[in-house]
């Protein structure tokens, strides 16, 4: 493992890139389901149908799993940046696990209420 | 019964390849030390680079297990692993010969990027008399004692990803001097680190911080500078003209 490639703030920095990435192509094919299931009846119930799919329902969960790390990771650059640094070195690392952590449980909510 | 440790060094240019020595382990020894015996005892055409020994000119950085180092300030003990030990010429710098890398694209980066100081006054003029209590000195102290040892920028994953970037070392220098009141036109300054491969380019991932051998931050200047994209220019502090700090009123 490259040493300086395994601490928190790269962790931070590909969950950031990675959850982004995923997000630009997901999201679209989510909301051309949904036009298409506003548009059209038939088209809504195929579609609900589809969404019981168990494959399709471990996708929704990574969805809202991503859209958690992503934008949680997202607050902490905007906190890096926007404001004073605690402590020279603080750049906020210790956000790093429980932006995680939240983001599990967030995909665990959605997991128990679909 | 001697101790020895297995050095693996690289030799040749960016297509050579590491080899291995058995160096006897002695007490105190730093990497440097190391490097010299490897030198004097096994392969006099190694090529490396060094001066104080002591920590003060930088120039004996190399790239240590995977890490960059000042190699005469790194005890062995603190790094060998299983018994053995990888020295590599830094990263981001084409390698000269051996553990020498050129330096020339770091300094001319640093000078691209504007960051060297400009002041307003001739030798016949005063001495600006600057507190070094207002928030502008702070600031530029905070970040002032870089000694151009690359270290941060060799352990920076942009520099190798971006060619343009000036990397942290000379961003960080631009924030000292954004906060430097004797620094004439700053606005041109700190526009300067906002053009291409300027501070907009560094994803935080702080690998100049962990590494800095003078405990410097040049990831916290980094985001200073740009949050100056917003907050406009730090403030300085006014001259106080005529104070001289004699350190009479320091605490003892
Ligand atoms: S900021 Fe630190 S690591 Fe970078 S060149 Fe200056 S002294 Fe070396
Ligand atoms: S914080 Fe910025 S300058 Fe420092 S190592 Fe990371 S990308 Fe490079
Ligand atoms: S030889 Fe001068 S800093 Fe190491």
């Amino acid at each position: 493992m490259n040493p300086l490639r395994s601490h928190k703030s790269y962790l931070a920095f590909v969950g950031h890139r990675l959850s982004g990435v995923a997000l630009a192509l997901f999201l679209p094919l989510h909301f051309l389901l949904l036009g298409t299931a506003i548009n059209d009846a038939d088209a809504l119930q195929r579609a609900l149908a589809f969404t019981d799919h168990p494959l399709v329902k471990v996708a929704e969960w990574g969805l809202v799993v991503l859209l958690t790390v992503h934008l949680l990771f997202g607050l902490r650059i905007l906190a890096l940046e926007m404001t004073s640094w605690p402590s020279r070195y603080d750049n906020r690392t210790s956000w790093v696990i429980p932006a995680l952590v939240i983001s599990l449980l967030a995909g665990v909510i959605f997991w128990l209420q679909s | 019964m001697t101790n020895k440790i297995s050095v693996s060094i690289w030799r040749g240019k960016s297509d050579g390849e590491y080899q291995t020595y058995e160096v006897e382990l002695r007490e105190n020894q730093t990497v440097l030390d190391i490097v010299t015996e490897v030198q004097r005892q096994h392969e006099p055409s190694l090529a490396y680079r060094f001066a104080c020994r002591v920590g003060v000119c930088g120039s004996c950085a190399m790239t240590v297990n995977g890490v960059p180092r000042w190699t005469c300030r790194t005890h062995v003990n603190q790094v060998t692993k299983n018994n053995s030990l990888t020295i590599g010429p830094l990263r981001n710098l084409p390698v000269i010969k051996d553990l020498v890398v050129d330096m020339k694209p770091f300094f001319k980066k640093w000078q691209t990027a504007g960051a060297s100081f400009t002041g307003g006054k001739t030798r016949h003029d005063p001495v600006a008399t600057i507190s070094s209590e207002s928030p502008g000195r702070k600031a530029a102290d905070a970040g002032i004692e870089c000694i151009n040892c690359a270290v941060c920028y060799s352990a920076c994953d942009v520099v190798g990803w971006d060619d343009s970037y000036a990397g942290p070392a000379a961003l960080n220098r631009i924030w000292t001097l954004v906060n430097d009141e004797r620094q004439v036109n700053k606005r041109a300054v700190l526009d300067a680190a906002f053009a291409d491969g300027g501070c907009g380019s560094c994803h935080s991932q702080g690998n100049c911080t962990r590494h800095c051998p003078v405990e410097l931050s040049p990831s916290e200047s980094i985001a200073a500078l740009k949050r100056s994209a917003f907050m406009g220019l730090p403030k300085t502090g006014a001259v106080e003209s005529n104070k001289i700090d004699t350190g009479a009123d320091r605490e003892s």
